[in-house]
């Protein structure tokens, strides 16, 4: 992930998060997302994670983060208990996809996913010219990837739609983090959606 | 590893204001045996009182002035440069009231007989407990503790913390917890009190006065709970199905290298610890339900505390499980309270909170390394 990417993708996400709203983000890392939340827009934050060293860097941060395997689902968690739930950059590392965005909308009044775009059009190049992507935004091999899932932008709509998940709002974004209006399916390398039920 | 806190000689505060037990019991006065590492300072904010577990005492770190051998349960942890950093924090240590190692418990001289307290000595809860520490606090001048932090039973003592004295604490870390026993876990206790209580020599408490211990039912009780405070894995890894002679003798000695250890800690224990006191710590351990008085609702218990949280959990710890630790980390999250929750990767069970763990090390490090003073 390009860096110019990734704070593009954090700054959406942070213009639609409210001061003194309560944020739950899904993969959180070392919770430097949440940590912008929290001191730029004012929010009330809580991370999950999985793995032991980010959780570690995520305490060293002050984040509320809670260690968990987001495949277990989010049970524990209260019925509607965020204004906002993400999922950066992590849906397509999720092998129940529709278990995690049916709890994040449990959780949540708000989805807030974020995916790398699979029919982006170097990828389709690449797969044109018989190799699988890689790339900055995707730089693994096929046979190291952490995804699981490979979908595009109509892909994920489609499921919306079988999910009866209302997108209220999609930004994609290309490489360099610039919006993408004309042809995002094909233009577009990362897409970000707010989700209602 | 750094050099630890070197030697440490005990302290003891006396208490001449009676406490009021939840259980309806009073207590005239009371002394209370602590010690301390590092030093307070001057602002008095980076106090952090360290709760002990069933067994556990006031010793938490460094070795006593008689014995270089006799160091501390908790020694891993407590020091400079260790997570509980001396060189920045003031530590202390204190062995809980109704406990055999100096404080008053039913081992002590009755004010009203003279004799041993024994089985008068009353029911001591979490509660009581937090209520006696607040006193040493009022003793040590410490308004409101840096942190409190506790393993097991004395997870419960740090969480009770943040209920009973909210402005008293600013971080509580509650490690290997649970916010209340499970039927199991009282089933366990329950057979430990029943060794104690049915050993011809406990002579309904009052065995002080014949002469005698009642060491088989000790021994049994704490056999039985060491037991359910290792992993099944680490059993096997440790003693698997080994016997101490080549072969089985089709007999009763002991044979299996796991009986062999079992003996041995059951005998340790029996050796140094009260049957009064165990009585007393497990019962403290059963009562402990902060959420009864809320209709079971842990977030509505919780709600008052004002501290921040870190919760530990290991996976292998069967006695009081992940699930129960994050039990207390749902209730905090659902009431917008702030928490921090690992949940490490360990072999040792229960016992882990008491290991050198790096990661598990490096979690409370680095929460206590944001603590401000």
């Amino acid at each position: 992930m390009s860096v110019a990417l990734e704070r593009a993708d954090f700054d959406l996400i942070a213009s639609w998060v409210q001061p003194g709203e309560r944020v739950l983000d899904l993969g959180c890392g070392d919770g430097s997302l949440l940590k912008r939340l929290i001191e730029e827009r004012g929010a009330k934050g809580y991370g999950v994670e999985l793995e032991d060293a980010e959780v570690l860097t995520a305490i060293g941060n002050g984040i509320n983060v809670i260690q968990g395997n987001l495949e277990q689902g989010l049970a524990g968690f209260d019925d509607q208990t965020f204004n906002h739930v993400v999922l950066s950059r992590t849906l397509q590392t999720v092998r129940h996809t529709e278990r995690i965005l049916g709890e994040m909308l449990r959780v949540g009044r708000e989805a807030v996913v974020s995916f790398p775009n699979f029919a982006y059009w170097k990828n389709r190049m690449a797969v044109m010219a018989g190799r699988m992507p890689v790339s900055e935004d995707l730089p693994y091999e096929w046979f190291d990837t952490p995804n699981l899932r490979f979908f595009t932008l109509l892909d994920f709509e489609a499921l919306c739609a079988k999910m009866q998940l209302v997108i209220r709002e999609r930004q994609v974004l290309d490489e360099a983090g610039r919006l993408v209006t004309e042809e995002p399916n094909f233009l577009g390398s990362l897409a970000v959606y707010r989700l209602g039920r | 590893m750094s050099a630890g806190v070197g030697t440490v000689s005990a302290q003891v505060a006396h208490f001449d204001q009676p406490l009021q037990l939840k259980g309806g019991g009073l207590l005239p006065a009371f002394d209370l045996v602590y010690e301390t590492y590092g030093t307070l300072n001057a602002a008095k904010s980076n106090a952090i009182l360290v709760c002990h577990a069933l067994s556990g005492h006031h010793h938490v770190a460094g070795c006593t002035p008689d014995n270089p051998a006799n160091v501390g349960w908790w020694d891993n942890i407590v020091g400079p440069g260790r997570p509980l950093d001396t060189d920045r924090f003031f530590i202390v240590g204190v062995n809980n009231l109704g406990g055999c190692h100096g404080s008053t418990g039913p081992a002590s001289a009755s004010p009203a007989s003279g004799k041993p307290w024994g089985a008068d000595f009353p029911v001591v809860t979490v509660e009581d407990w937090v209520a006696s520490q607040a006193r040493l606090a009022d003793h040590l001048g410490i308004d409101a503790w840096a942190a409190v932090m506790g393993g097991s039973l004395g997870g419960m003592q740090a969480l009770q913390w943040t209920l009973s004295f909210p402005e008293r604490i600013r971080h509580a870390l509650v490690i290997a917890a649970a916010p209340k026993l499970s039927a199991e876990n009282i089933a366990f206790n329950d057979v430990a009190r029943q060794a104690i209580l049915t050993d011809p020599d406990f002579h309904g408490g009052h065995f002080y006065e014949h002469g005698v211990r009642p060491l088989r039912g000790l021994r049994l009780a704490r056999m039985l709970g060491h037991i359910t405070y290792l992993s099944d894995d680490q059993m096997a890894e440790k003693f698997g199905r080994r016997l101490r002679v080549g072969a089985g003798s089709y007999g009763f000695d002991v044979e299996f290298e796991i009986e062999s250890y079992l003996r041995y800690q059951g005998d340790k224990f029996a050796g140094v610890f009260d049957a009064n006191t165990y009585l007393r710590m497990t019962k403290a351990l059963d009562y402990f339900d902060p959420a009864l008085d809320f209709d079971d609702n842990l977030a509505r218990a919780l709600a008052r505390a004002k501290a921040k949280f870190l919760v530990v959990a290991f996976t292998t710890d069967w006695r009081f499980s992940p699930e129960r630790s994050r039990e207390i980390v749902h209730a905090l999250v659902h009431n917008g309270q702030d928490v921090a929750y690992a949940e490490i990767d360990s072999a040792h069970g229960h016992d882990s909170f008491l290991m050198d763990e790096p990661h598990y090390h490096a979690v409370v490090d680095s929460y206590l390394k944001r603590v401000k003073l």
